[in-house]
């Protein structure tokens, strides 16, 4: 129990940091994640292949040897930022792959009458998808997201080994201090269960207010 | 007639697979003219009907809109189809929106029109076809012949040159499809130009100019719906009629 109230403070940055990269790098996944979706069932041959592509090299990539592309590679392309924006940015980019095919299966199930609908009323592709299909699609995805999300403020961890100021990093300090690994990590798993949790409150809120009515 | 076409299809072909669904098919359909598409299942008529919007693309041929061949995709394209109505088989009302909403979504968002203006507009078309009363309700909550009312409101709602219906009654109950083909016969009446796809025989021969009889992807017949259904001239279409008309 001591090793909580002696190490408050520290305990305190690294749910910050954890809650900080789950935060930027969830809203960039989002965004990219949409969009990409969007690009998998454009009528531009280019942009379907574009989003076919960024799904198949980020989904299968590891997280690790993304972080480690990100973080040593791109500087070596000129291209120096804080390690936690680049965090964020493989964080991001890696999840964004999974969100787009959530939000793709969520917009086959969608009949396609809507669609065609839209189309016959003069719609066109941006309005077809955003007015008349992702609305509803959106539905639908709310669960799968939020699992995604979860998955995402998990795998933020992993920028702990990147020198990025995260929960699970904590450890290595207390372990110095002399502090019992057993303690350390309960109390590590409880912030995570902090971070996933409210996640999953969130989504649960989401999903009454929007949620398909059945 | 021909001298103020409206629709015209040259030579349009298409196939699914190895089926050749359309076959160097021909067609015209002026200005204020009702021409109904009747046929066997698999003859073709719907997907005749989808290529005159595009919902469909074909192979070779082509159709032109009050002059204006279809473009192919994009923003030109769209602009095109706000000129012609479509009604569904399946109705498809947006299933989030209200029937207000649903009837002012494409003049606000396509049209550019003011709320205001579009939602007055939406209130006096849902009047006309008898569902002023259920303009706060949505789609899930109205009967299979209400929506479909509501889905001609909305394809009204563009002020189309042109309205195309694909089976509109198939999927109605029977006690439902008369409110439907009254509404229908209304618009004609008005002197809307529209290609209908149906099995409704009682409506093609009230209300149809023309009556096109498709089989195996080919037109077979091209004629008043009195010469049509009194004397057919192919064993098809004689075959096809005593068939349906026997009970």
């Amino acid at each position: 129990m001591n090793v909580l109230l002696d190490n408050l403070s520290l305990y305190g940055k690294g749910l910050l940091g954890t809650v900080e990269l789950t935060v930027y790098a969830s809203l960039l996944a989002l965004v990219l994640g949409f969009a990409m979706a969007a690009f998998r069932v454009a009528p531009v041959g280019s942009l379907r292949i574009f989003g076919t592509v960024w799904v198949t090299v980020l989904r299968n990539t590891p997280l690790t040897l993304l972080f480690f592309a990100v973080l040593l590679g791109l500087p070596r392309f000129g291209l120096v930022l804080p390690f936690q924006l680049f965090a964020v940015l493989a964080l991001g980019c890696y999840t964004s792959a999974f969100i787009c095919e959530v939000v793709r299966s969520g917009i086959n199930t969608v009949p396609a009458g809507q669609g065609e609908a839209a189309r016959s009323l003069g719609m066109t592709f941006p309005q077809t998808l955003g007015l008349v299909v992702l609305p509803q699609a959106f539905r639908s995805v709310i669960p799968p997201i939020g699992s995604t999300l979860i998955a995402l403020a998990k795998n933020s961890a992993i920028a702990g080994s990147f020198s990025v100021v995260e929960l699970l990093g904590v450890y290595k300090p207390l372990n110095e201090r002399g502090y019992g690994i057993v303690w350390s990590f309960v109390w590590i798993a409880v912030g995570y269960l902090l971070v996933t949790l409210t996640i999953s409150a969130l989504f649960h809120a989401l999903e009454q207010r929007y949620g398909v009515v059945r | 007639m021909a001298a103020d076409a409206l629709i015209e299809l040259r030579g349009v072909n298409k196939h699914y697979g190895k089926l050749h669904v359309l076959q160097d098919i021909d067609l015209t359909v002026g200005r204020g003219e009702v021409v109904v598409i009747i046929g066997p299942s698999g003859s073709g008529k719907s997907t005749l009907c989808r290529a005159i919007n595009r919902l469909e693309t074909i192979e070779s041929g082509t159709i032109r809109l009050d002059g204006v061949p279809l473009p192919e995709e994009g923003r030109a394209l769209a602009e095109l189809r706000a000129e012609v109505g479509m009604v569904f088989q399946s109705f498809n009302l947006f299933a989030h929106k209200t029937v207000l909403a649903n009837v002012m979504l494409a003049p606000v968002k396509v049209r550019r029109k003011k709320k205001e203006e579009a939602a007055q507009r939406a209130r006096e078309l849902l009047d006309r076809v008898g569902l002023a009363a259920h303009a706060e309700k949505y789609p899930a909550q109205l009967s299979g012949g209400q929506q479909q009312r509501v889905a001609i409101a909305r394809a009204l709602a563009m002020e189309p040159k042109a309205l195309l219906f694909d089976e509109p009654t198939s999927a109605l109950d029977p006690e439902m499809i008369n409110e439907v083909l009254e509404v229908m016969r209304q618009l004609a009446r008005d002197g809307m130009t529209m290609v209908v796809v149906t099995h409704e025989m009682g409506f093609a021969r009230s209300a149809a100019n023309r009556v096109v009889f498709m089989a195996d992807g080919r037109i077979v017949e091209d004629r008043t719906p009195e010469e049509f259904f009194t004397a057919p001239r192919s064993e098809r279409a004689k075959d096809f009629l005593s068939k349906i008309l026997k009970h």
